[in-house]
C-alpha cells in the first residue's frame, strides 16, 4: 500500500500555485489597490508615510480573499480528498499541508511586492522593516484562515462573494494588530503572533470537519 | 455463495447487517457481506439505487446508518479521476504512489504517460482512473462503474486485471449496470 507524504503534499500546493497563475493575480490586485490610496487622497507624502503601513495592511487583506476558492474546493471536487482519505492520510494534516504550502507561497510573493507598494507610498525604510516583520507573521494566520474559509466554503455557489464575508471580519484582529505594529513596534507584533498562533492551531481541526461534512 | 458465509480474520472487507442513508432516504438496508482474498462482489441496480453510496460506504468514506464495516486497506476508483488536469499522466500518477510504471503497462497506457491528463479521452480517463488502482498494491479494490465509457477490448483488460488481482488475493468490489464477467462473484442487488 502506498502513501501520500506530507512533502509530496506540500509540494503540489506549491506548483498548483504557481502555475495556475494562483499566487501572481493577488500580488497584482494588492499592488492595484496600493496604487488606489495616492488617487483616492490626494498625492499628499506626509500623509501617505503617516498611513502607508496601515494601507498596505489593508491591501494585503483584501488579496488574500482571491486565493480561498482555489484552495481546497478544486480538491474536493475532483476526488482528492476522497482518494487520500481512502489511503487513510488524516485529513488535519492535509490542511494544514494545505496552509504551510500557501503561506510559502504567499508570504514571499506578498513581502515583495509591498516592497514596491511601499515605494509607491514613498514609506520611510525603517515604516518598511515593521511592515515587513508584521507580513512574515500575519500571512501565517491569513493562510491559516484562507484554508479553513475555502474548506467551509467549497462546493457552494458564489463561494468567493461568502468568503469574503466570512474571512475579512475573523481577519480583522491581524488587521489591528499587523497595522498597530507599525506605528507601536514590538508590542503589537507578539499579539498579532498570538493571533496567528490561535489561527494555525484553529484552522486544520475546523477545515478537516467542514470537508468532511461536505463528503457525507 | 462462499463468499457470504466465511467469516474469520481473514476478511478483507466485512459488512455487518449495514443500512445506507442518502438524504433521509434509506437505500440499502440489513446488507451482510465478506470477502476474503479472492473473492469478489458484484454490485448491481437502476440509477439512483445507492450503489455508490454503498462504494463510499466500503471505502470509509460514507457512514453507515447502521451497522458495521471493517475494511482493510483499499483503492477506490470512482467517477472521479483525482489527477492532476495539467501534468502528464505519469507524473500525475506518481503522486498516488506505488508501482506506477506496472500499472502504465497493465492498462496499456504507456503510450500516453507524457500527454497532460486533461488531453486524454473518457476512455483513456478510465483507464487511468484504473491505473491508480493497480499502482496502488492495496488488497481491496472497491471499483464503481470500471467499465463506463471503455470500448470492449478495454472492458476485457480490466476484466483480466480483476482476475489477475483475485488470483493474487485481493479481494474486489464492483458496482456496475454494465454486464460484466466476474467469475463466482457475490451478488448483491439494489
Amino acid at each position: 500500500m502506498s502513501g501520500v507524504g506530507a512533502r509530496a503534499l506540500v509540494t503540489r500546493e506549491l506548483r498548483r500555485a504557481w502555475t495556475g497563475g494562483g499566487l501572481v493575480t493577488p500580488v497584482v490586485f494588492f499592488l492595484l489597490v496600493a496604487v488606489l490610496f495616492p488617487f483616492a487622497v490626494g498625492p499628499d507624502a506626509r500623509l501617505l508615510a503617516r498611513v502607508g503601513g496601515g494601507v498596505i495592511w489593508a491591501a494585503a487583506l483584501l488579496a488574500a480573499l482571491l486565493p480561498v476558492e482555489r484552495l481546497v474546493g478544486p480538491d474536493l471536487e475532483a476526488g482528492v480528498l476522497d482518494q487520500l482519505s481512502v489511503r487513510g492520510v488524516p485529513l488535519p494534516g492535509v490542511m494544514l499541508a494545505k496552509i504551510a504550502a500557501h503561506w510559502l507561497g504567499f508570504a514571499p510573493a506578498l513581502m515583495l511586492a509591498a516592497v514596491i507598494a511601499a515605494g509607491l507610498l514613498g514609506l520611510p525604510v525603517e515604516t518598511l522593516v515593521r511592515v515587513e516583520a508584521g507580513l512574515v507573521i500575519g500571512t501565517a494566520g491569513l493562510a491559516a484562515l484562507a484554508v479553513a474559509t475555502g474548506a467551509l466554503t467549497a462546493g457552494l455557489r458564489g463561494a468567493g462573494a461568502l468568503a469574503g464575508l466570512l474571512m475579512l471580519p475573523l481577519a480583522v484582529p491581524l488587521l489591528i494588530f499587523g497595522a498597530g505594529a507599525v506605528t507601536e513596534g514590538t508590542g503589537a507584533l507578539k499579539l498579532l503572533a498570538a493571533v496567528s498562533l490561535l489561527y494555525l492551531a484553529g484552522a486544520p481541526p475546523v477545515a478537516a470537519a467542514a470537508v468532511r461534512a461536505g463528503m457525507d | 455463495m462462499s463468499a457470504t458465509a466465511r467469516d474469520g480474520p481473514e476478511e478483507l472487507l466485512l459488512l455487518d447487517r449495514i443500512a445506507v442513508a442518502r438524504g433521509g432516504r434509506e437505500l440499502v438496508r440489513d446488507l451482510s457481506l465478506a470477502l476474503g482474498p479472492g473473492d469478489a462482489a458484484l454490485v448491481t441496480g437502476p440509477n439512483g439505487a445507492g450503489k455508490s453510496s454503498l462504494i463510499r460506504v466500503c471505502a470509509g468514506l460514507l457512514r453507515p446508518a447502521a451497522g458495521r464495516v471493517t475494511a482493510s486497506s483499499s483503492a477506490l476508483a470512482d467517477a472521479r479521476l483525482a489527477l492532476d488536469e495539467e501534468r502528464p499522466l505519469r507524473r500525475a500518477l506518481a503522486f498516488w504512489g506505488g508501482a506506477v510504471e506496472d500499472a502504465l503497462g497493465a492498462l496499456n497506457l504507456l503510450a500516453l504517460a507524457d500527454v497532460p491528463v486533461r488531453f486524454l479521452s473518457t476512455g483513456q480517463r478510465q483507464r487511468a482512473n484504473l491505473a491508480r488502482v493497480v499502482a496502488s498494491g492495496a488488497p481491496l479494490w472497491l471499483l464503481d462503474e470500471p467499465v463506463n465509457g471503455l470500448d470492449i477490448a478495454s472492458t476485457g483488460l480490466i476484466e483480466t486485471l480483476v482476475a489477475r488481482h483475485r488470483a493474487n488475493g485481493g479481494a474486489v468490489v464492483v458496482a456496475t449496470h454494465i454486464p460484466m464477467s466476474l467469475p463466482d462473484a457475490a451478488g448483491v442487488r439494489l
